[in-house]
């Protein structure tokens, strides 16, 4: 009795998950679809890009500064022990470039940006104004939805290189300034370590890629939201956790296609 | 009826999964006319607005506007239908990211090209017809409930729609405000050329303003008639609804199980 | 359409994101030494590359000249073979010396070139004929052991 219930609350969660991924799938042609009107009108997506990057750029200057710190500092410890403390600024950046930066700030951008969406377009819902606008003959997902996702598609990649511009500058601060690392070998040993095509754009397409996931994520559960209180907190904090944890596995995925054979 | 149908709902059923809500309703709203749609909390008036704005689909039966059958219409049909309607939401549905002004203006700059001079002086002419014309900077959060539902109002009659639905306009409203969108449906209507539908629970205002009413209840049309069939009726629901009775044909409660068993009272003691 | 202050703040955050991926690809990446038009490739075999890797560094006398493109086995003579990609503007006798070296005791792995003094230069599909292996510590270490062991034995006899 108990097993037959078990197995049928099992397979109603299966399948419950296997219609969100649809109708995610569905929702997200939608947007590319509905696209025209956020560059037609691209004061329409210059708002939002003032919401979701104008206002995460503190936080992501404060975090990348210290997080260059902190590689500083830790870096200068480890590579003390075999005499190589002129590799640091090769450490600090190669680090950056191709995994603090992008990850860090999409995790950052998940959590200041992301959930700010969902609340945004979930509370639109529940108080109507997502059918007010249909019923006004206005494509919500034209209107509301495809331009937070091109504001979010156009920031992530800018505050990812700003991140990682600052987190160098935090390294350089550390190790040049306090520890005292020579100048010249800092940046010269960088300069030869990062290569532009291997390490900058590769972590530039991952944190394009990192950015379409995240507002994707969080436009869906803010569309997809229960039309009250618990329904719109639910999606906030799923879409933290979802999109949290979609950067690492693509993380994973996009640094075994890049850096493979290495 | 006489003249002309704008909308036309026949036999429409409607069900919320198996909840049956619409059990094979025919209303007709004519050309030119306010028509009330009264009837209990719940009991589906909201739902039939929707089913006239195609928002949702009757499982059976047809809702006709303007000759055009809703449900059969493509995307773009129905979005050039829905052009040509207005509603007021029961909850105003303001957009609370933009100023009363940009609330008002919004589906002039959607669906017009008009140069911004011309939308000023519609969205002003709008906003002094339901008397807040000082209120274009507040945003949605700084207006009470009341006159946020009179700011909607204002937005939903922005294009001069030729259908207009009300719902529950006079929710909320203090009696003089009450008064003033009571005669503003009326009046917005006779200079429009348009057709009002309000649904409400404010019997005594509707019977001053409006030429047709249908009570619905149970899933059905129980009533309708002119204001002055409906007041003389002797009909025991419409009686008890427009006299405010609380026993009555109409039930107040939601449908549940026996009252006495879910307070776990022995029944017959 | 007017311009507003939120276009300003929406530019400022364009151009400082901006700004900050020019200094990335100049200040911390190598952009700035990338002349992708004024190259020519060369190749060199090894018994043994070690730990070289692609964009591994090529110097001469310690300046930067260019980079190793291309690894592979030669699958006739059994034999690393390495393309290199070098700046158009440094150019190299026939007779030049191509030797994999360490930076630091443990550091990366580089391909050092040391020119000879022939006339003519090297030009672009042109190959490095003389070229050393690189140190591979494990051997040096065993090398080391065996001589010990070899020095041990002779006085016991
Ligand atoms: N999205 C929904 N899903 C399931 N049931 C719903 C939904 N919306 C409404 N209902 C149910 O349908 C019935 C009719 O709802 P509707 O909103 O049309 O009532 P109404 O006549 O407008 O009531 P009121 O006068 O209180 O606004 C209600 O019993 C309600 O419980
Ligand atoms: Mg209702």
């Amino acid at each position: 009795m108990t097993i037959v219930e078990n197995l049928r609350f099992l397979g109603h969660r299966i399948v419950n998950a296997v219609w969100r991924i649809g109708f995610a799938s569905r929702f997200f042609i939608l947007i590319l679809f509905y696209s025209g009107t956020s560059f037609r009108r691209f004061q329409l997506t210059i708002k939002e890009l003032f919401s979701s990057g104008v206002m995460s750029l503190i936080i992501i200057l404060v975090a990348g500064t210290f997080v260059g710190m902190v590689l500083g500092l830790q870096g200068y410890e480890t590579l003390k022990r075999y005499g190589s403390e002129s590799a640091l600024g090769s450490l600090v950046a190669l680090s950056l470039v191709r995994e603090l930066g992008p990850v860090l700030a999409a995790l950052l951008f998940a959590s200041r940006a992301g959930s700010a969406m969902t609340a945004e377009i979930g509370l639109m819902k529940a108080t109507e104004q997502i059918s007010a606008m249909e019923m006004m003959a206005i494509n919500p997902i034209a209107r509301v939805v495809a331009p937070r996702f091109w504001a979010g598609v156009i920031s992530m990649p800018l505050l990812s290189a700003l991140f990682s511009a600052m987190g160098v500058f935090g390294g350089y601060v550390v190790g040049v300034v306090l520890i005292g690392v020579d100048q010249g070998s800092f940046w010269s040993q960088m300069q030869a370590g990062v290569d532009f095509k291997h390490d900058i754009v590769n972590g530039m397409i991952k944190s394009f890629v990192f950015g379409v996931a995240v507002t994707a994520i969080a436009l869906f559960e803010g569309y997809d939201a229960p039309p009250t209180a618990e329904g719109v907190s639910g999606a906030t904090t799923r879409t933290v956790v979802e999109s949290s944890l979609t950067i690492l596995f693509l993380d994973f995925i996009l640094t075994a296609f890049m850096f493979q054979g290495e | 009826m006489s003249s002309q149908a704008l909308v036309e709902i026949r036999d429409v059923n409607f069900a919320y999964d198996s909840r049956p809500i619409l059990k094979g309703v025919n209303l007709t709203f004519p050309k030119g006319k306010v028509i009330a749609v009264m009837g209990g909390s719940g009991c589906g008036k909201t739902t039939l607005l929707q089913l006239i704005g195609g928002a949702l689909k009757p499982s059976s039966g047809y809702v006709k506007v303007d000759g055009q059958v809703i449900h059969e219409l493509d995307h773009k049909g129905l979005y050039h239908m829905r052009r040509r309607m207005g509603m007021l939401f029961q909850f105003g549905a303001l957009f609370t990211d933009m100023s009363v002004y940009d609330n008002v203006a919004f589906q002039m700059r959607e669906h017009t090209d008009l140069p911004e001079e011309i939308i000023r002086d519609l969205v002003l002419m709008k906003l002094n017809a339901v008397g807040l014309r000082g209120t274009h900077n507040l945003m949605p959060a700084e207006l009470s409930g009341g006159m946020a539902r009179r700011v909607a109002l204002a937005r939903t009659v922005a294009l001069d729609p030729m259908l207009i639905m009300y719902d529950e306009p006079f929710a909320g409203l203090d009696p003089i405000s009450l008064t003033v969108v009571g005669n503003l449906i009326r009046s917005l209507n006779d200079a429009l050329g348009a057709t009002s539908v309000v649904v409400t629970h404010d019997v005594q205002e509707s019977l001053k303003i409006v030429d047709y009413i249908y009570f619905i209840a149970d899933g059905v049309v129980v009533a309708e008639g002119t204001p002055a069939e409906i007041s003389s009726s002797d009909k025991p629901f419409v009686h008890q609804f427009v006299h405010g009775e609380m026993d009555g044909p109409v039930p107040f409660h939601y449908p549940s199980s026996n009252y006495e068993q879910d307070l776990n009272l022995r029944p017959g003691r | 359409m007017k311009r507003t202050t939120l276009d300003l703040w929406v530019g400022i955050f364009v151009v400082a994101g901006l700004a900050a991926l020019a200094v990335l690809a100049l200040k911390v990446g190598n952009l700035s030494t990338y002349n992708m038009s004024e190259t020519y490739q060369l190749q060199a075999h090894f018994s043994n590359i070690g730990g070289l890797k692609p964009q591994a560094s090529i110097k001469s006398s310690g300046v930067l000249v260019g980079r190793v493109a291309q690894i592979s086995l030669d699958p006739e003579r059994y034999e690393a073979k390495v393309t290199m990609t070098i700046d158009k503007r440094y150019q190299f006798p026939k007779d030049t010396f191509a030797n994999i070296m360490t930076s630091g005791l443990l550091g990366e792995q580089y391909i050092g070139l040391i020119p000879g003094g022939d006339e003519a230069f090297l030009k672009a599909g042109d190959e490095i004929k003389k070229t050393q292996s690189a140190v591979v510590l494990e051997d040096l270490i065993s090398r080391f052991l065996y001589s010990k062991a070899e020095d041990s034995k002779q006085p016991n006899k």
